[in-house]
């Protein structure tokens, strides 16, 4: 294999990854600096709700939900990503997923932490969130949640790790000091024998099918702690199914998103290519439309069923105080992402970006539309509001943004981004299935 | 065992809201003013709504409060059994174990679970007068109308110390004591004799959004009949 610098044979042909863990440049300080501020803005405004209480939310009776329950299920949602993604594509050997599986997985398990904060952040008594499991109540819908989330994250978290144990043992024997140290623990002793490569498979494929009824479970669940209860416009059969669909198709835009982001910062021109923007456009193509076809008949069978509770909130959304945001929502999810993608010419890496920022958009406000205009229209006539989040809602929805962006980079700084030894040739003879190589552009060229 | 059940007549009812201030001083429930009520913060178990009747061709003055379902879709979705319903068909909250997600709020058709935005508060000069027998809600918990199940206790207890059973008159919450056109009636939906099961089985009883299933012990008697 020949390196694209043409540098001697002892420097490693992925250098650009593994540099881009041991060095710090002043771009990454800046940003983590200004992310930083935004967090503690954002502990300062969580404190403040510690204090007051949930006064200091703009929400009220009917509207007991807003901007924290929209953030737990688009966070929920993203998280999709990851783990979806790659166990699918790792199924089906689509082998062009080696150099993106790791920066979706990443995604999914850092994004399930922001979630469940969310419901923590909405919790009148978050000092009794332990009660869940104390005093559980098997009926609940949330409890469900509690138990689908749970599962998912340990799932997430195994299915994230055990692909890094070759490349943690790479980076324990290039280093040394603390990182040595932390490698070499975290490493459990891989020497890569043919029996550690032959367990490292198995494992690897046990688990990738084993997350994807999981991450199925956990967007339905969410979904019915709408669909339960008898309110109108979330007391729907499709909620769960319409739930998956939007967000693999978040997740996939999410996908985008980072990997144009670390592909530009880190210079991984070589491993992600446009082939890959390309194929990970098409996917997000197909879930469009997907969207679409869900979108359409659920809003369609309101409509035509005239029952005059659901169409109250039908009207709220269609021509009513939330139809700017239905719009706009139906424009980031379906119009721009469709006209972008379904024609070769505009399906390039920024294309796709732009389409993914879009649907990105666009799902938040769809979860916004789910949670809110059926709280404003409830079935008493008792007196209603228009919600709009208070400062301490925006201030720690921009910390949870934040947050998970630096501990996306804090990871890039620890870990490779890029699962190297997937993209490597096997040392061994009996080199299993899952390690079959997917090589880096230039090398292939 | 008692099924507690309230009938309201709304061809009696005169919309004097003295139901609403005597349930407010009953229950320690903090004030509330114009702009509170209009962000969605009005603390209060029962409230007179506009509510669109059958064969009505005007919105009907209704007297809302938790309409204590036998079906209750509020009690269904509570994670940690904070809202359930008791032996005698009251909807009751525990304030202590209560996580505040309100989810329950949010399933209850009739809106009338209340969430404790902030630390409730009282001015100064209702020093001492609030009621002993009830108990304070912190900031963060739901609450709602327990039928004054307080009044329950305290009248089973004297019913024991004078070695008698408990008697129709002995069991009545505020609202029910204080309504001066006498348009509520309270008892023992069980007790075949008692008045309320005869003016809910009446040809003018009706249970509000009852197509939902929730199966309410709260019964309206329609008006104009």
């Amino acid at each position: 294999m020949s390196d694209s610098t043409g540098s001697p044979d002892s420097i490693d042909p992925h250098e650009p990854v593994i540099n881009a863990i041991l060095t710090v440049g002043p771009l990454f300080k800046r940003w983590a600096m200004a992310l930083v501020a935004v967090v503690v803005w954002a502990i300062i405004a969580w404190t403040w709700q510690l204090y007051h209480g949930l006064g200091a939310t703009h929400l009220g009776r009917p509207i007991y939900w807003g901007l924290y329950i929209t953030n737990f299920v688009f966070f929920i949602g993203v998280s999709h990503a990851g783990t979806l993604i790659s166990a699918i594509l790792r199924i089906v050997q689509a082998e062009w997923r080696r150099p993106i599986t790791r920066m979706a997985e990443v995604i999914t398990v850092l994004v399930l932490f922001f979630g469940v904060g969310n419901v923590l952040l909405d919790l009148g008594r978050p000092d009794r969130a332990l009660n869940v499991v104390l005093h559980p109540h098997l009926r609940s819908p949330l409890l469900w949640d509690v138990g689908s989330i749970s599962v998912y994250l340990t799932a997430s978290s195994v299915y994230l790790f055990i692909p890094l144990i070759p490349d943690i043992a790479r980076m324990r024997d290039v280093t040394t000091g603390w990182r040595h140290r932390l490698y070499a623990r975290l490493a459990l002793g891989w020497t890569g024998t043919p029996k550690q490569w032959h367990r490292l498979e198995r494992a690897i494929g046990v688990m990738a099918i084993l997350v994807i009824p999981i991450a199925v479970s956990v967007h339905t669940v969410v979904s019915w702690v709408f669909a339960m209860t008898i309110q109108p416009m979330w007391h729907s059969t499709i909620f769960g199914p319409y739930f998956v669909v939007g967000a693999i198709f978040s997740g996939i835009a999410a996908i985008i998103t980072a990997m144009v982001i670390v592909r530009k910062v880190y210079g991984l021109e070589r491993y992600l290519t446009e082939e890959h923007f390309n194929n990970l456009g098409l996917l997000l193509l197909v879930m469009a439309c997907l969207w679409f076809y869900f979108t359409f008949a659920e809003y369609l069978t309101t409509w035509y069923g005239h029952e005059p509770r659901e169409l109250a909130v039908f009207n709220s959304k269609i021509s009513g105080p939330f139809a700017k945001f239905f719009w706009t929502m139906f424009a980031c999810c379906f119009v721009v992402p469709f006209t972008i993608l379904a024609n070769p010419h505009t399906r390039t890496i920024k294309g796709t970006l732009v389409a993914s920022i879009f649907v990105n958009i666009g799902m938040w406000l769809e979860r916004f539309t789910i949670v809110v205009p059926s709280l404003s229209n409830p079935r008493a006539p008792v007196q209603t509001f228009g919600y709009w989040p208070s400062w301490v809602e925006w201030s720690l929805m921009a910390g949870c943004f934040a947050a998970f962006a630096l501990l996306y980079m804090g990871f890039t700084k620890l870990f490779p981004i890029i699962s190297l030894w997937e993209l490597e040739p096997m040392p061994e003879a009996h080199a299993p299935a899952a390690a079959r190589t997917f090589q880096p552009a230039e090398a292939s060229s | 065992m008692s099924r507690w059940g309230l009938v309201i007549d709304l061809d009696r009812c005169t919309g004097c809201q003295a139901c609403v201030v005597a349930c407010k001083h009953e229950n320690n429930l903090p004030f509330s003013t114009p702009e509170t009520a209009d962000v969605g913060r009005l603390m209060t178990w029962i409230q007179l709504v506009a509510a669109d009747l059958p064969g009505r061709p005007m919105p009907s003055s209704l007297p809302l409060m938790c309409q204590q379902c036998d079906r209750p879709p509020c009690t269904d979705v509570c994670p940690t059994s904070a809202t359930y319903l008791n032996p005698e068909g009251i909807v009751a909250q525990i304030y202590p174990r209560c996580i505040g997600c309100r989810y329950c709020t949010n399933a209850c058709p009739y809106a009338v679970k209340i969430f404790n935005w902030t630390e409730p508060e009282w001015p100064e000069s209702m020093a001492g007068m609030r009621n002993p027998d009830v108990s304070a809600r912190p900031k963060g918990v739901v609450e709602k109308c327990t039928f004054c199940h307080h009044r329950l206790i305290a009248a089973r207890e004297r019913a024991r110390v004078a070695g008698r059973e408990l008697a129709p008159e002995d069991y009545v919450p505020a609202c029910v004591q204080i309504c001066p056109a006498e348009a509520m009636t309270f008892g023992d939906l069980s007790d075949p004799h008692s008045d309320v099961a005869a003016l809910a089985s009446g040809p003018r009883a009706f249970r509000w959004m009852e197509e939902l299933g929730t199966q309410p012990k709260v019964v309206y008697l329609r008006e104009g009949e």
